[in-house]
């Protein structure tokens, strides 16, 4: 269920490092707490992310969470297709429905971050 | 002492809801499922085929003797005289300032007999406010522990419920109810809802609960009965404009205000809010209860902030995605200038003014 490749917050968010950046999204488990997905709201390219602070919010029928930035650095990419179909987020959290793309100013961040193991304790299952 | 140190309270279908695999939430102090599958789901299944709510946190007060009529109708603006046995009407305990002590449903059952259906949270400050102004000599009963609520709402409700009583579900009239049985269990059954869908109340003894509730999901398979928890049924409701106590209707808001004059009957005599409440026709209220459509990219949600132009004018009281109408709606306070449908507002979402335009309601109708 929790790829190893992708490193996990408390905050129910997962980073995968790709060269010099990071693709971040949200954990199946946070999908599943959120229940049906009906809003994505992402930053715009350009912006600068911040580790533990707000980089946009995801909203389901009932409740509005905020996705924070497991790393620091510079928005490079958006996943636009959220926009349009953000019941893709309930489907696959850790795949196609990934948020933004964020170039590392502090790569270093990501040993601070959980592994999937722990990430799964952290979570009780 | 925190919240989570006391127990919530539990309707006798909390294992049922459990063993469903309910997601369940602190709703009021009670223990209540929000949904079971999926919100979107369970709303679809009532506006198209037909949802099952347990709804047993709801409050009942029996109110009974030769006066129970003058205190009902001394406690309630509607006029219970136009009631018949068996039918029942939308209406409301006021403070005598006009403000909503709770929405509720009068039932007339007999002469000397009313029963009423109240909202879980209010259900002891109702009682409470009855017993105080019971000057009419009225036995009031706090019968909730008595009873389990059921509701079975959608299209295909009448022939879900049909299949387990000999009562004639299509000659039940809209607001109109009966005593008969359910599964063989003694049961009233009100033809009423919260959903806008053709839909059943049904009302029983709490020691039957499991039985009706799995008894109704097996007559219901055949035409994809869901259970259905409160998310769903604050989405089909808002859909409806239908208000929700705490959010459209408090102690500050009177029936005027929340658009819901049609349940407050001036002419009948003097009851409790009458006269501020004539006050307010009188001068006019400043504020209206209004639907609004997000035009802009977000959601306006409970309690956000409205502006028209660049100055405050009024709040969200309930707000999400229609699931129906596939567009983000709600209800919100403005004022009476800002009020009339097509009036472009602002709603702050976390601080940035995202438009919006007022729309008449309710949003969604049933074909009929």
């Amino acid at each position: 269920m929790y790829p190893e490749n992708l490193r996990y917050t408390k905050e129910h968010e997962w980073v995968r490092v790709e060269g010099d950046s990071g693709v971040i999204g949200i954990t199946h488990h946070a999908q599943n707490e959120l229940g049906d997905i009906v809003y994505v709201d992402l930053p715009k390219v350009g912006a600068a992310a911040e580790q533990g602070k707000t980089i946009g919010s995801v909203e389901s029928v009932k409740a509005v969470s905020d996705i924070y930035s497991p790393v620091s650095g510079e928005v490079i990419e958006i996943n636009e297709a959220l926009t349009q179909s953000p019941e893709k987020l309930n489907e696959d959290p850790h795949g196609e429905a990934w948020l933004v793309k964020i170039r590392l100013s502090a790569p270093e961040e990501i040993n601070s971050l959980m592994s999937a193991s722990d990430y799964q304790t952290y979570i009780g299952e | 002492m925190t919240a989570s140190a006391v127990p919530l309270l539990q309707t006798p279908l909390n294992s049922a809801h459990r063993k469903l695999g309910a997601r369940m939430v602190d709703f009021g102090g009670w223990d209540m499922p929000v949904q079971y599958s999926s919100i979107l789901e369970e709303h679809h299944a009532v506006r198209r085929a037909v949802g099952l709510f347990d709804v047993s946190h709801m409050g009942e007060i029996d109110i009974r003797g030769p006066q129970a009529f003058q205190l009902v109708d001394y406690v309630t603006p509607n006029a219970v005289s136009r009631l018949k046995n068996g039918q029942a009407h939308y209406s409301a305990l006021l403070y005598e300032h006009g403000g909503f002590v709770d929405d509720i449903l009068v039932h007339k059952v007999a002469d000397d007999h009313y029963f009423l259906c109240v909202n879980a949270s209010n259900q002891d400050k109702d009682f409470e406010h009855i017993r105080q102004h019971n000057t009419f000599d009225c036995q009031v009963d706090f019968s909730s522990p008595s009873y389990a609520q059921l509701a079975v709402q959608g299209p295909r409700s009448v022939e879900t419920l049909q299949k387990l009583t000999a009562t004639d579900l299509n000659a039940l009239k809209y607001y109109h109810f009966t005593d008969g049985e359910v599964s063989g269990v003694p049961a009233r059954i009100a033809r009423s809802g919260y959903t806008g869908e053709i839909g059943f109340e049904i009302y029983f003894q709490p020691a039957s609960a499991e039985k009706l509730w799995t008894g109704l999901l097996a007559a219901g398979e055949e035409f994809g009965i869901k259970p259905a928890g409160l998310g769903a049924r604050n989405t089909l409701r808002l859909e409806c404009a239908m208000a929700l106590y705490g959010h459209e209707i408090t102690a500050s808001i009177n029936p005027l205000e929340a658009g819901l004059g049609r349940m407050v009957k001036f002419d009948k005599g003097d009851f409790i809010g009458r006269q501020a409440l004539l006050q307010q026709q009188e001068k006019g209220v400043t504020r209206l209860l209004t639907g609004f459509e997000m035009t802009g990219r977000g959601i306006g949600r409970d309690g956000y902030e409205i502006h028209a132009g660049a100055s405050p004018a009024g709040w969200v009281t309930s707000g999400g995605p229609s699931p129906t109408l596939n567009k983000n709606i709600g209800l919100c306070y403005l004022p009476v200038s800002h009020a009339q449908p097509g009036r472009t507002i602002q709603i702050l979402i976390r601080n940035q003014p995202v438009d919006a335009v007022t729309r008449p309601i309710p949003f969604y109708k049933r074909a009929s």
